[in-house]
């Protein structure tokens, strides 16, 4: 490994860097989409679900429970059903997500206290809309209180640590950052490197004294340098539009990107080892983007998944750095006590590595 | 080095590059067949051969980019492909296909190139600026590689395979994609770094360019079929090439074309240039024959050329 022949890479890879406006605008282009785009659209709060209600009791107590359930403003009362035939329909149709439904018996349920006195019915197809509604079945709700001094026990109160306010952006945000560099930093090393021996470029190199080690190492430092600013772009629209606050050092919010920066990167070092196109290259990183997306707890929590999903969520360097990010940006958790974390995504590094390079002196022929 | 002092070199036969039984295959196909081959000091070594004969596939081998399935090379005194590296500081190529970046400008290339070969500071200045006067590229320094014309790009190319004064040079069919008068300027250009002590090996499939080299080989399906000095290869020829004129041009190379020994037929103009495989009685043999069939014709001997060497020896071939 020769400094100067890493340094003459390093700085044509920046040249033609700086001339592809295309890629440039991505580097830059797809953080921005990707946050506002995520910060918006994802919202796991319900609100304002079209709902209807079947009120067969039809007294001053049910009317009280429908006007208690409505000011929760989970429900949006929009059809008052008239048989339980039109409720079905209602949600067949998909016009209603969910549905209220009050017997005639409902007083006297009530009072005798050993069958539920109402009914709520959801659209099981929508998962959200089923989690809204255990939400709101434990809701504790004044009008269910039958004799006076009887306090109805309180359903479990549910404290909620590091985000109160239970907004999804401050969840979603710091798992961006993971996300955007698995995507783009990936994809860019793999076709960067491909590119060269797409357009012949590699086999005039090989007869020189530049190792292909030396030509990928020299390619691939400016990504780093474009995945700290692209981490640096995200943290500071989170903390404008979204209010998401990084509570832990930033330095080590620095570190621990620095090193899953490096997980990305030899990934793509790794795919442009297989792929003989650019093309090839930009599929093989999707291919590898879409299980770590699912799996890593980004999308869906990882403690919900089956126990084989979660092994395999285990190898991806996004699941460690989700872990990582989310414990220093909102629980102010220091590199030392994520540890783990880090030796995981160190290893990941190390091994990869050392089979992308076995390959790189194999491709030779 | 003067251009006497090359002449005894290669007069001296300083062996640059041996091979031995150098054999290639990909999969089922044999790419390169058993091939001999030496290349003096100073010398413009050709390989003549169509495409896919073998003529890239031989010379990513010298240069150690493809290891020998069977064989042995040895290049500049380093045998392949254990010593690759060594060989690598001492030899220029040209690939086929144009390999500077087209984003990068002329000088850029050349900078990266010279750092690559570990050339820096003053004396990259100084030699990048020596390149620009001999290739004609200084009024070219800042445009895009990828903007040049072919021929521009080839002297770029040479230039950037000859930064590090390499001893041999491998070129693989530098000129195709050129029109005439930059060839002919390329191949001046090559003239001069042989004069100069470079060894050079280019492949063609152009025969006025192999009829320049000093010496050549003709590769056939990954077989040499004949090698030496093109005139020894022409003075060589198995076989005579007769000029035949005509007043019935077409009908003659019907009656041609049906008679044995016949290797080729070629129009040039108004009269047919024919090869046969017979020696010394070529002309009598073939007024013979086209008296049997009817045909009137003149039938003269004339100067072989490299074409018919070509052809002798690579249709002796096919009919085996």
């Amino acid at each position: 490994m020769d400094r100067r022949r890493l340094q003459a890479v390093f700085r044509k890879e920046l040249r033609q860097l700086s001339r592809d406006r295309l890629t440039f605008a991505m580097i830059i282009g797809i953080p921005i989409l990707q946050l506002l785009l995520f910060g918006f659209a994802i919202n796991l709060d319900i609100r304002n679900l079209p709902a209807a209600v079947l009120d067969e009791s039809g007294t001053w107590r049910s009317r009280e429970l429908v006007a208690e359930l409505a000011s929760s403003q989970v429900l949006d009362f929009r059809h008052r059903a008239s048989s339980p035939q039109q409720i079905d329909s209602l949600l067949r149709d998909g016009e209603i997500g969910a549905a209220v439904v009050i017997p005639a018996d409902f007083e006297k349920r009530l009072e005798r206290g050993n069958q539920p006195a109402w009914q709520l019915m959801v659209d099981g197809s929508d998962q959200s809309v089923q989690a809204a509604a255990r939400q709101l079945a434990s809701f504790p709700l004044s009008s269910l209180q039958y004799r006076p001094g009887t306090e109805t026990p309180r359903p479990v109160e549910i404290v909620n640590f590091y985000n109160p306010e239970r907004r999804a952006q401050v969840n979603t945000v710091p798992g961006l950052i993971g996300v955007i560099l698995a995507m783009t930093m990936t994809i860019f090393t793999g076709m960067a490197i491909v590119r060269e021996r797409e357009r012949g470029n590699m086999e005039m190199l090989i007869a020189t004294p530049l190792s292909p080690a030396e030509l990928t190492l020299g390619k691939v430092l400016p990504y780093v340098g474009i995945g700290l600013i692209q981490v640096t772009l995200i943290l500071l629209l989170g903390l404008l539009v979204f209010t998401v606050p990084v509570r832990g050092s930033l330095l080590d919010v620095y570190l621990a990107s620095l090193v899953y920066i490096a997980a990305t990167l030899v990934l793509g070092i790794f795919i442009s080892t297989l792929a003989r196109t650019q093309f090839q290259a930009m599929q093989m990183a999707f291919f590898l983007f879409l299980p770590q997306i699912l799996l890593s707890g980004f999308m869906f929590p990882y403690d919900g998944m089956p126990r084989l999903a979660q092994w395999i969520a285990e190898i991806f360097p996004l699941t460690h750095f989700l872990r990582l990010i989310r414990g220093i940006m909102l629980r102010a958790a220091g590199l030392g006590e994520l540890w783990f974390e880090l030796l995981s995504l160190l290893a990941f590094v190390a091994i990869i590595l050392a089979i992308a390079i076995r390959r790189l002196r194999k491709s030779l022929d | 080095m003067s251009e006497a002092a090359t002449s005894t070199a290669r007069a001296a036969g300083e062996t640059v590059i041996v091979a031995k039984g150098l054999t290639r295959r990909f999969g089922a196909v044999t790419a390169v067949d058993h091939l001999d081959l030496r290349v003096q000091r100073a010398e413009v070594y050709g390989f003549l051969g169509p495409n896919g004969c073998g003529k890239s596939t031989t010379i990513r081998m010298l240069c150690g980019l493809l290891t020998a399935s069977e064989g042995t090379v040895s290049v500049l005194g380093h045998a392949l492909p254990a010593e690759a590296e060594a060989v690598k500081r001492r030899i220029g190529y040209m690939t086929q296909r144009f390999s500077l970046y087209e984003d990068l400008s002329v000088s850029e290339n050349l900078q990266f190139l010279a750092a690559v070969h570990g050339i820096d500071g003053r004396a990259a200045k100084l030699r990048i600026d020596e390149l620009f006067a001999q290739y004609h590229l200084g009024e070219l320094r800042t445009q895009l590689a990828g903007t040049l014309s072919g021929g521009q790009r080839q002297r770029l190319a040479l230039a950037a395979a000859v930064m590090h004064k390499p001893e041999l040079l491998l070129l693989d069919e530098p000129t195709s994609a050129v029109d005439p008068q930059s060839r002919r300027d390329f191949w001046e250009s090559l003239f001069k770094l042989a004069d100069a002590g470079t060894t050079l090996l280019v492949s063609t499939h152009y025969m006025d360019e192999a009829e320049r080299c000093h010496r050549l080989a003709i590769l056939d399906r990954g077989r040499l079929v004949a090698d030496g000095a093109p005139g020894e290869l022409m003075a060589r020829l198995p076989g005579m090439t007769l000029r035949v004129d005509s007043d019935n041009p077409q009908r003659l190379q019907l009656a041609l074309a049906r008679q044995p020994h016949v290797l080729g037929v070629a129009q040039i103009g108004a009269s047919l240039r024919v090869l046969t495989d017979r020696k010394e009685d070529g002309v009598d043999w073939l007024r013979a024959a086209l008296e049997k069939v009817g045909v009137e014709a003149r039938v003269e001997p004339t100067q072989a050329n490299l074409e018919d060497v070509f052809v002798a020896v690579t249709r002796g071939r096919s009919k085996d």
